[in-house]
């Protein structure tokens, strides 16, 4: 292979890329090279196994991610700004809604809510961290060199261009030949295994670890949906590796389960990558729930309305997600019966959605709404939700759907979907637990500028896109006809309305850095659940004393009564594991092994695969059973963060 | 944890550790539940899709196959044995029957690496239909795990022997053992689903 086919060639854009990153590139090894950080970077992060440490690390990655996505999606709208603008041409455009869509939900929704449930689950339910830190340090070293070998396409050997969903044959090696579609496929692959492993590790977490006392329906009702995401993850992720593993097979070892040569079958790909691309959805949904949830009652100053009925709606939800898959492909004729059956499940998906939205109203019905910026957020995101979710049960009307199908109603529903459900949720919990993770808040005007300009922005973009849809213009177009012109125009002026609020929002957490008060606190907002009442900075354990639980709003119920978690008659040494940099070697040379497989270097990419094994190998051969905090240090720390002095123990 | 209860509780549970790794190995193994079904799934879906290769009925044998299932299901019960004197504490018999369990699983590997070459010279390949595609993957995915259950219950031996049992290995053993029992049961379903029906069909 010649250098100019391993490097992209010939495109001004990808040049302009290619320049920044080796810019950004050498700003980072200077800027760690000359305050003599590198050590610290490896210490501290790269073999941290604290799930705060690694939440942090998944929360910067995927904001970077959103940023990626964001490119691409205004580079997408400026093209479609004016009919016939030369500004990407068909191929460039194919490639950037192919990396924006998966960038956005693989690589940014999906990270960013494992990374919030990475920090806040743990310390909702009263543990010192997950049921298994070494493997929750793999998971994410598994994502993150995921995430790498997917963007560093758009440099080395191309970019896929079959669309987020791939479809055969299309992006089968006949009609996609190139190291494209490997990049998909492997990319997707090394992450999944981190998105499995962590389903399997927060379950256990969740149903093992739980502070004394909690009962399941006792659980803070983001922990509850986090443990209903785990069991959508572990039973669709598979489906995902399946899928990608025959596409593989097929493009590089001449497999034939998807192609129109021995009698593959191109419908089969649509089919599993609908079983796990609808439950998918759910998983970037059902957190998003649980986020607005704890938000919605912290700020309401109210118990949840209807916990129960959320819990069951919730596991109903996931139940249905896996009965619902066809709806994605109603037009590739599977007859009225079929196509019947599953409009009839889809829709039935809505009533338990319908029941939490009626249970959030309730708990707003008739409270004093304190309203800080994670609070504007969910109350944005009730209106723009059902919007989203009507339009989504008008495309369930299987016969309706021959007209909406793949056209920009299609497109609109699923971004007032996914952005007013998942990306408001993101915003609006980080905004809420960032005082537990950094010790203060983020500035309040700052941060509600950027909630209107993203708002506004969302609306102006996505609305107009329905009546496009309805128009006829269909999705995946990189010339738009000049009749489509005016409501084009006003979607791109809304995308660059959600730029600017993004912008905002990151401007906002350097700002705030520099300007906001310190927390005196742990209990930032007057909160109700256990993440409140352990000290800011928490410190590395969580928990000095395990509390014991008696009722939902865990933390609520210990205030009214004057107590804390902290009950120093109580201490003993605690056990913590110890750091480690494997994981992250691991994951590098698995990164390794997928990128020579991509270029189709077998035995390259067998020998890095070997050394993965060894490494396993090594690691079971490793009795390291961490270490003890002692009694003193314990009390040292959690003194001086509670502010105690020598007279009054415990409280 | 009364001493009372200490005695009965086997001693890979004794730990929350271990309840825990046990916990999340059962887990795991729905996921490889999905994994499998999911590949009975499009192997049923490509049925009969052979182009112009050889037919199914036209390669299964009966007696290789048998072998292979006899080899298998008797290392399931011989790795039970070694369970079972795990659980007296017995590390001796312990470790022959594990030796004894791995070298049928090896066996088993030998003929399955057999008929797969047997397969191809008659002109079934991964490469020649949509059907042999799922054919090989079902079957190349359960002979991986059974390949890669041998490396690790080797390591597992090995640190058997350096350290004894202890609650620690003692619950990698008891994991190890749940993987091979439920390989056994996997190839059940590829041998009346893939080779009884291929046969006859
Ligand atoms: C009320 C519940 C919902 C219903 C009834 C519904 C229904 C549908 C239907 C029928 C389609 C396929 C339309 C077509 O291709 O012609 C679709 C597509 C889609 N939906 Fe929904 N949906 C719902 C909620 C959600 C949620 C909560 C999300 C994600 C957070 C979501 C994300 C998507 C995505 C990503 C697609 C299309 C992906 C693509 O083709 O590229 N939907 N929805
Ligand atoms: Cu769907």
């Amino acid at each position: 292979m010649k250098l100019s086919e391993f490097f992209v060639t010939g495109e001004p854009l990808i040049y302009a890329g290619m320049v920044a990153i080796v810019l950004v590139t050498c700003a980072i090894v200077f800027l760690l090279t000359y305050f003599k950080r590198w050590g610290w970077l490896w210490r501290e992060w790269l073999t941290t196994v604290d799930h705060k440490k690694i939440g942090i690390m998944y929360i910067l990655s995927a904001l970077a991610m959103l940023f990626r996505g964001g490119v691409d999606a205004l580079m997408m709208r400026v093209q479609l700004a004016f009919p016939d603008l030369n500004f990407l041409n068909s191929q460039h455009y194919n490639e950037i809604f192919t990396t924006h869509g998966t960038v956005m939900i693989i690589f940014m929704a999906m990270p960013f809510l494992i990374g919030l449930m990475n920090i806040v689950v743990p310390l909702q339910i009263g543990a010192r961290d997950f049921a298994f830190p070494y493997v929750n340090a793999l998971s994410f070293w598994s994502f993150f060199f995921g995430a790498l070998l997917f963007n560093i396409s758009f440099v080395i050997g191309g970019s896929p261009d079959a669309g987020w969903t791939s479809y055969t044959p299309l992006a089968g090696a006949a009609l996609s030949p190139g190291p494209g579609q490997n990049f998909y496929l492997l990319g997707l692959q090394l992450s999944g295994i981190g998105t499995l492993a962590t389903g399997i590790n927060l379950m256990v977490t969740i149903l093992k670890m739980r502070a004394p006392g909690m009962k399941l329906f006792q659980m803070p009702i983001f922990t509850w949906s986090t443990l209903v995401t785990c069991f959508i993850i572990i039973f669709a992720f598979p489906i995902l590796t399946v899928a990608l593993a025959l596409m593989t097979i097929d493009r590089i070892f001449g497999a034939q389960f998807f192609t129109l040569t021995g009698e593959g079958m191109p419908m089969l790909w649509a089919n599993l990558f609908w079983m796990w691309g609808h439950p998918e959805v759910y998983i970037v949904i059902l957190p998003a729930f649980g986020i607005f949830s704890e938000i919605i009652a912290t700020f309401a100053n109210k118990r949840l309305f209807g916990y129960k009925a959320m819990v069951w709606s919730m596991i109903l939800i996931a139940g249905l997600s896996f009965l619902v898959w066809v709806h994605h492909f109603f037009t590739m004729g599977a007859g009225a019966f079929v196509n019947s059956v599953f409009s009839v499940s889809t829709m039935l998906i809505a009533v338990p959605t319908g029941v939490k939205i009626f249970n959030w109203l309730g708990t707003l019905y008739k409270s004093k709404i304190q309203f800080t910026t994670p609070m504007l957020w969910s109350l944005a995101f009730i209106p723009s939700f059902v919007i989203g979710g009507v339009t989504g049960v008008m495309l369930g009307m299987a016969a309706a759907d021959y007209q909406f199908h793949n056209s920009y109603f299609l497109i609109a529903h699923f971004h007032y979907v996914l952005i007013a459900g998942t990306v408001f949720a993101c915003f609006a919990g980080l905004e809420y637990w960032y005082p537990k993770m950094f010790g203060h808040k983020l500035n309040q005007k700052l941060g509600k500028l950027s909630f209107w300009l993203f708002v506004i922005g969302f609306h102006i973009t996505f609305f107009p896109q329905y009546f496009l849809g309805l128009d006829g213009m269909p999705r995946r177009l990189f010339d738009t006809a000049p009749e489509w012109f005016t409501l084009n125009f006003i979607s791109t002026i809304g995308a660059f309305g959600m730029g600017a609020g993004f912008a905002l929002f990151v401007l906002n957490i350097y700002y705030s850095y520099k300007t906001s008060p310190r927390e005196k606190t742990g209990d930032s907002w007057d909160g109700r659940t256990l993440e409140w009442a352990t000290p800011t900075p928490i410190p590395h354990y969580n928990f000095a004393t395990q509390p014991t639980v008696k009722e939902l709003d865990a933390f609520h119920d210990m205030k009214k009564r004057g107590e804390t978690t902290y009950d120093e008659s109580k201490l003993k040494p605690i056990h913590m594991p110890n750091y480690s940099g494997q994981p992250f070697i691991m994951m590098g040379l698995l990164f390794f092994s997928s990128f020579a497989l991509v270029f189709e270097w077998i035995i390259l990419s067998a020998v890095f695969l070997v050394a993965v094994l060894v490494m396993m190998g090594i690691h079971s051969f490793d009795y390291d059973d961490g270490y003890h905090v002692e009694v003193e240090d314990i009390k040292r720390t959690e003194r001086q963060l509670r502010g105690l002095n020598d007279e009054h123990t415990g409280s | 944890m009364s001493t009372q209860e200490a005695k009965h509780t086997p001693l890979e549970y004794q730990t929350t550790h271990g309840q825990m790794n046990i916990l999340g190995f059962w887990i795991f193994l729905a996921a490889e539940v999905v994994l499998f079904s999911t590949l009975f799934a499009t192997y049923a879906v490509l049925f009969g899709r052979t182009a112009d290769s050889p037919l199914p009925s036209e390669l299964f044998g009966a007696e290789i196959v048998l072998i292979m299932t006899f080899l298998l299901l008797t290392s399931s019960f011989t790795c039970g044995i070694a369970i079972h004197n795990m659980r007296q504490g017995q590390v001796k018999p312990l470790i022959i029957w594990m030796v004894i369990t791995l070298l049928l699983g090896l066996g088993f590997l030998g003929f399955e690496i057999y008929e797969f070459m047997h397969y191809t010279h008659e002109g079934a390949t991964l490469q020649s239909s949509a059907f042999w595609s799922s054919f090989y993957v079902l079957a190349g995915t359960h002979g991986l795990h059974v390949t890669l259950g041998i490396g690790w219950a080797t390591l597992l031996i090995i640190q058997i022997v350096k350290r004894g049992l202890t609650p620690v290995t003692s619950q990698k053993v008891f994991i190890i053992s749940l993987y091979w029992h439920f390989l056994d049961v996997i190839w059940i379903f590829i041998f009346t689903a893939v080779y009884l029906i291929g046969m006859v069909v």
